[in-house]
Protein backbone atom coordinates (compact mmCIF):
# COMPACT_ATOMS: atom_id res chain seq x y z
CA UNK A 1 0.00 0.00 0.00
CA UNK A 2 2.90 2.30 0.85
CA UNK A 3 4.83 1.71 -2.20
CA UNK A 4 1.47 2.10 -4.45
CA UNK A 5 1.27 5.35 -2.40
CA UNK A 6 4.79 6.21 -3.68
CA UNK A 7 4.35 5.41 -6.82
CA UNK A 8 1.47 7.23 -7.11
CA UNK A 9 3.01 10.63 -5.55
CA UNK A 10 6.09 9.78 -8.58
CA UNK A 11 3.18 9.39 -11.29
CA UNK A 12 1.41 13.14 -10.16
CA UNK A 13 4.68 14.75 -9.83
CA UNK A 14 5.55 13.73 -13.50
CA UNK A 15 2.14 14.41 -15.43
CA UNK A 16 2.21 18.35 -13.12
CA UNK A 17 4.55 19.07 -16.35
CA UNK A 18 2.43 20.34 -19.74
CA UNK A 19 5.53 19.27 -21.68
CA UNK A 20 5.63 15.50 -19.79
CA UNK A 21 1.97 15.35 -20.31
CA UNK A 22 1.72 16.40 -23.67
CA UNK A 23 4.56 13.70 -24.28
CA UNK A 24 2.14 11.14 -22.71
CA UNK A 25 -0.74 12.27 -25.06
CA UNK A 26 1.27 11.80 -27.73
CA UNK A 27 2.55 7.96 -26.69
CA UNK A 28 -1.10 7.20 -26.38
CA UNK A 29 -1.43 7.20 -30.05
CA UNK A 30 1.94 4.65 -30.38
CA UNK A 31 5.52 4.10 -30.00
CA UNK A 32 7.92 7.22 -30.85
CA UNK A 33 11.51 7.30 -30.75
CA UNK A 34 12.95 10.58 -28.40
CA UNK A 35 13.53 12.22 -31.78
CA UNK A 36 10.31 11.92 -32.74
CA UNK A 37 9.14 12.73 -29.71
CA UNK A 38 11.24 15.88 -29.46
CA UNK A 39 10.41 17.20 -32.62
CA UNK A 40 7.15 19.44 -31.76
CA UNK A 41 8.89 21.62 -29.07
CA UNK A 42 11.54 24.27 -29.56
CA UNK A 43 13.96 22.27 -26.67
CA UNK A 44 16.92 20.44 -26.98
CA UNK A 45 17.16 16.39 -27.42
CA UNK A 46 19.24 16.54 -23.74
CA UNK A 47 15.91 18.26 -22.41
CA UNK A 48 13.49 15.87 -23.42
CA UNK A 49 15.03 12.95 -22.68
CA UNK A 50 15.40 14.55 -18.83
CA UNK A 51 11.49 14.46 -18.73
CA UNK A 52 11.31 10.77 -20.43
CA UNK A 53 13.51 9.99 -17.52
CA UNK A 54 11.00 11.56 -15.41
CA UNK A 55 8.66 9.58 -16.89
CA UNK A 56 10.23 6.38 -16.57
CA UNK A 57 11.50 6.30 -12.80
CA UNK A 58 7.09 6.76 -12.61
CA UNK A 59 6.86 4.14 -14.13
CA UNK A 60 4.44 5.67 -17.29
CA UNK A 61 6.99 4.60 -19.93
CA UNK A 62 9.32 1.75 -21.01
CA UNK A 63 11.96 2.08 -24.00
CA UNK A 64 13.39 -1.08 -25.00
CA UNK A 65 17.10 -1.85 -24.51
CA UNK A 66 18.31 -3.45 -27.34
CA UNK A 67 16.25 -2.15 -30.30
CA UNK A 68 18.44 0.61 -32.05
CA UNK A 69 15.47 3.09 -32.53
CA UNK A 70 14.66 2.45 -28.66
CA UNK A 71 11.04 3.43 -28.77
CA UNK A 72 9.33 4.31 -25.85
CA UNK A 73 6.01 2.76 -24.89
CA UNK A 74 3.35 4.11 -22.88
CA UNK A 75 3.07 1.79 -19.76
CA UNK A 76 -0.85 1.53 -19.20
CA UNK A 77 -0.37 -0.66 -15.78
CA UNK A 78 0.24 2.57 -14.21
CA UNK A 79 -2.34 4.68 -15.45
CA UNK A 80 -4.72 1.61 -13.74
CA UNK A 81 -3.38 1.98 -10.60
CA UNK A 82 -4.19 5.79 -10.53
CA UNK A 83 -7.70 4.89 -12.18
CA UNK A 84 -8.73 2.68 -9.36
CA UNK A 85 -7.51 5.24 -6.95
CA UNK A 86 -8.76 8.10 -8.11
CA UNK A 87 -12.38 5.62 -8.75
CA UNK A 88 -12.34 4.83 -5.04
CA UNK A 89 -12.69 8.26 -4.09
CA UNK A 90 -15.23 8.95 -6.69
CA UNK A 91 -17.09 5.95 -5.05
CA UNK A 92 -17.26 6.83 -1.90
CA UNK A 93 -18.91 10.28 -2.58
CA UNK A 94 -20.93 8.46 -4.48
CA UNK A 95 -22.03 6.64 -1.55
CA UNK A 96 -22.92 9.89 0.54
CA UNK A 97 -24.80 11.11 -2.46
CA UNK A 98 -26.78 8.13 -2.80
CA UNK A 99 -28.13 8.55 0.71
CA UNK A 100 -29.31 12.08 0.12
CA UNK A 101 -31.28 11.11 -2.78
CA UNK A 102 -33.13 8.60 -0.54
CA UNK A 103 -33.61 11.84 1.77
CA UNK A 104 -34.69 13.98 -1.01
CA UNK A 105 -37.06 11.63 -1.74
CA UNK A 106 -38.58 11.57 1.90
CA UNK A 107 -38.31 15.06 2.23
CA UNK A 108 -40.60 15.44 -1.13
CA UNK A 109 -43.26 12.99 0.35
CA UNK A 110 -43.10 14.95 3.23
CA UNK A 111 -44.00 17.98 1.29
CA UNK A 112 -46.84 16.12 -0.30
CA UNK A 113 -49.14 15.07 2.85
CA UNK A 114 -49.29 18.00 4.66
CA UNK A 115 -50.32 19.96 1.60
CA UNK A 116 -53.07 17.54 0.87
CA UNK A 117 -54.28 17.67 4.66
CA UNK A 118 -54.20 21.49 4.41
CA UNK A 119 -56.36 21.35 1.18
CA UNK A 120 -58.71 18.68 3.19
CA UNK A 121 -59.60 20.36 6.61
CA UNK B 1 -35.41 8.79 -24.34
CA UNK B 2 -32.52 8.71 -21.62
CA UNK B 3 -32.69 6.79 -18.30
CA UNK B 4 -31.39 9.26 -15.55
CA UNK B 5 -28.29 8.12 -13.84
CA UNK B 6 -26.96 10.56 -11.76
CA UNK B 7 -23.24 9.51 -11.33
CA UNK B 8 -20.45 11.74 -9.48
CA UNK B 9 -18.42 12.85 -11.19
CA UNK B 10 -14.08 14.02 -10.15
CA UNK B 11 -11.33 16.07 -11.45
CA UNK B 12 -8.49 16.07 -9.67
CA UNK B 13 -6.19 19.07 -10.84
CA UNK B 14 -2.43 17.80 -11.74
CA UNK B 15 -1.32 21.89 -11.81
CA UNK B 16 -3.26 23.09 -8.42
CA UNK B 17 -4.21 21.39 -5.48
CA UNK B 18 -8.23 20.99 -5.96
CA UNK B 19 -10.48 18.66 -5.97
CA UNK B 20 -13.66 19.03 -7.95
CA UNK B 21 -16.75 16.78 -7.73
CA UNK B 22 -20.01 17.04 -9.72
CA UNK B 23 -23.53 15.58 -8.98
CA UNK B 24 -26.52 15.96 -10.30
CA UNK B 25 -30.15 15.29 -8.28
CA UNK B 26 -33.44 14.82 -8.88
CA UNK B 27 -35.06 17.75 -6.37
CA UNK B 28 -35.26 21.46 -6.26
CA UNK B 29 -31.77 23.75 -5.03
CA UNK B 30 -33.71 24.51 -1.56
CA UNK B 31 -34.21 20.95 -0.67
CA UNK B 32 -30.49 19.97 -1.82
CA UNK B 33 -29.70 22.84 0.32
CA UNK B 34 -31.22 21.54 3.31
CA UNK B 35 -29.98 18.30 3.42
CA UNK B 36 -26.30 20.14 3.36
CA UNK B 37 -27.43 22.25 6.55
CA UNK B 38 -29.90 20.56 8.59
CA UNK B 39 -28.53 19.10 11.35
CA UNK B 40 -30.71 15.71 11.79
CA UNK B 41 -30.54 15.34 7.74
CA UNK B 42 -26.64 16.18 7.75
CA UNK B 43 -26.45 13.21 9.97
CA UNK B 44 -27.98 10.34 7.89
CA UNK B 45 -25.39 10.82 5.00
CA UNK B 46 -22.07 12.24 5.73
CA UNK B 47 -19.53 9.81 6.11
CA UNK B 48 -18.64 6.15 5.13
CA UNK B 49 -20.94 3.65 4.96
CA UNK B 50 -21.32 1.91 7.64
CA UNK B 51 -20.13 4.54 10.11
CA UNK B 52 -22.30 6.88 12.06
CA UNK B 53 -22.01 10.41 12.37
CA UNK B 54 -22.15 11.56 15.53
CA UNK B 55 -22.84 15.99 15.10
CA UNK B 56 -21.45 17.73 18.42
CA UNK B 57 -21.65 21.44 17.30
CA UNK B 58 -23.66 22.30 14.40
CA UNK B 59 -24.19 26.59 13.95
CA UNK B 60 -24.81 26.34 10.18
CA UNK B 61 -24.89 30.23 9.25
CA UNK B 62 -22.64 33.04 8.12
CA UNK B 63 -19.38 32.88 10.44
CA UNK B 64 -20.82 29.87 12.03
CA UNK B 65 -18.71 26.45 13.19
CA UNK B 66 -19.43 23.02 12.96
CA UNK B 67 -17.91 19.92 15.09
CA UNK B 68 -18.65 16.36 14.52
CA UNK B 69 -17.01 12.41 14.80
CA UNK B 70 -16.86 9.40 12.10
CA UNK B 71 -18.16 6.44 14.95
CA UNK B 72 -17.89 2.70 14.10
CA UNK B 73 -19.45 0.40 16.40
CA UNK B 74 -19.58 3.22 18.91
CA UNK B 75 -16.08 3.60 19.08
CA UNK B 76 -15.16 7.56 17.53
CA UNK B 77 -12.45 6.67 14.86
CA UNK B 78 -11.94 9.98 13.38
CA UNK B 79 -13.13 14.01 14.44
CA UNK B 80 -13.63 16.83 11.92
CA UNK B 81 -14.06 20.69 12.46
CA UNK B 82 -14.50 23.53 10.77
CA UNK B 83 -16.36 26.89 10.13
CA UNK B 84 -18.73 28.10 7.77
CA UNK B 85 -17.48 31.62 6.25
CA UNK B 86 -20.64 31.56 4.45
CA UNK B 87 -24.00 30.42 4.26
CA UNK B 88 -25.59 31.65 1.32
CA UNK B 89 -29.37 30.11 1.63
CA UNK B 90 -29.94 27.61 -1.48
CA UNK B 91 -27.14 27.97 -3.90
CA UNK B 92 -23.60 28.35 -1.77
CA UNK B 93 -21.73 27.13 1.51
CA UNK B 94 -18.09 28.01 2.30
CA UNK B 95 -16.76 26.09 5.27
CA UNK B 96 -13.02 25.42 6.59
CA UNK B 97 -12.53 21.45 6.96
CA UNK B 98 -9.78 19.97 9.36
CA UNK B 99 -9.52 16.40 10.55
CA UNK B 100 -8.56 16.60 13.96
CA UNK B 101 -5.81 13.82 13.00
CA UNK B 102 -3.74 16.68 11.19
CA UNK B 103 -4.85 20.21 13.22
CA UNK B 104 -2.21 21.92 10.88
CA UNK B 105 -3.82 20.70 7.57
CA UNK B 106 -7.23 22.74 6.33
CA UNK B 107 -9.15 22.85 3.44
CA UNK B 108 -11.61 25.87 1.59
CA UNK B 109 -14.60 23.79 0.12
CA UNK B 110 -17.29 25.77 -1.24
CA UNK B 111 -20.64 23.95 -2.43
CA UNK B 112 -22.14 25.38 -5.06
CA UNK B 113 -26.19 24.56 -5.98
CA UNK B 114 -27.10 25.15 -9.08
CA UNK B 115 -30.72 25.06 -10.54
CA UNK B 116 -31.18 22.53 -13.62
CA UNK B 117 -34.63 22.42 -15.76
CA UNK B 118 -37.03 20.55 -14.47
CA UNK B 119 -36.73 21.22 -10.81
CA UNK B 120 -33.33 19.33 -10.43
CA UNK B 121 -30.18 20.52 -8.97
CA UNK B 122 -26.52 20.70 -9.65
CA UNK B 123 -24.21 20.74 -6.70
CA UNK B 124 -20.48 21.53 -7.41
CA UNK B 125 -18.16 20.91 -4.61
CA UNK B 126 -15.11 22.86 -4.80
CA UNK B 127 -11.94 21.75 -1.92
CA UNK B 128 -8.94 23.36 -2.12
CA UNK B 129 -5.94 22.06 -0.01
CA UNK B 130 -2.61 23.46 0.88
CA UNK B 131 -0.20 21.33 -1.12
CA UNK B 132 -0.15 19.08 -3.93
CA UNK B 133 0.88 16.32 -1.64
CA UNK B 134 -2.53 16.85 0.32
CA UNK B 135 -4.01 16.73 -2.40
CA UNK B 136 -2.98 12.83 -3.00
CA UNK B 137 -3.64 12.21 0.43
CA UNK B 138 -7.16 13.42 0.63
CA UNK B 139 -7.84 11.26 -2.47
CA UNK B 140 -6.01 8.28 -1.50
CA UNK B 141 -7.29 7.95 2.00
CA UNK B 142 -10.29 6.27 0.34
CA UNK B 143 -8.19 3.21 -0.28
CA UNK B 144 -8.61 0.84 2.39
CA UNK B 145 -11.81 0.61 0.40
CA UNK B 146 -11.54 -2.37 -2.09
CA UNK B 147 -12.64 -1.48 -5.77
CA UNK B 148 -11.47 -2.99 -8.71
CA UNK B 149 -12.84 -1.17 -11.61
CA UNK B 150 -10.19 -1.00 -14.38
CA UNK B 151 -9.22 1.33 -17.09
CA UNK B 152 -12.96 3.23 -17.26
CA UNK B 153 -12.58 6.17 -15.42
CA UNK B 154 -9.41 7.23 -16.99
CA UNK B 155 -11.25 9.97 -18.65
CA UNK B 156 -11.79 11.97 -15.54
CA UNK B 157 -8.33 12.28 -14.81
CA UNK B 158 -7.57 12.31 -18.37
CA UNK B 159 -9.83 15.36 -18.76
CA UNK B 160 -8.20 17.20 -16.58
CA UNK B 161 -4.75 17.05 -18.23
Amino acid sequence: MVEQAEQLNRVFAALADPTRRDMVARLASGDATVTELAAPYDVSLQAVSKHLKVLEDAGLVRRSKDAQRRPVHLDAEVFDLMTKWIERYRREAEERFRRIDRLLEELDHKQQKPTRKGKAS
Amino acid sequence: MTLVTNEARIVADPDVPTITITREFESTPDKVFRCWTEQDLVERWLGPDGTVTRIDEWVCETGGRYRYATEVEGQEVAAFYGSFHEVRPSSRIVQTFTWGGAPDGVSLETATFEELPGGRTQVTLLSVVDSMEAQRAMMSSGMEVGINDGFAKLDAMLESL
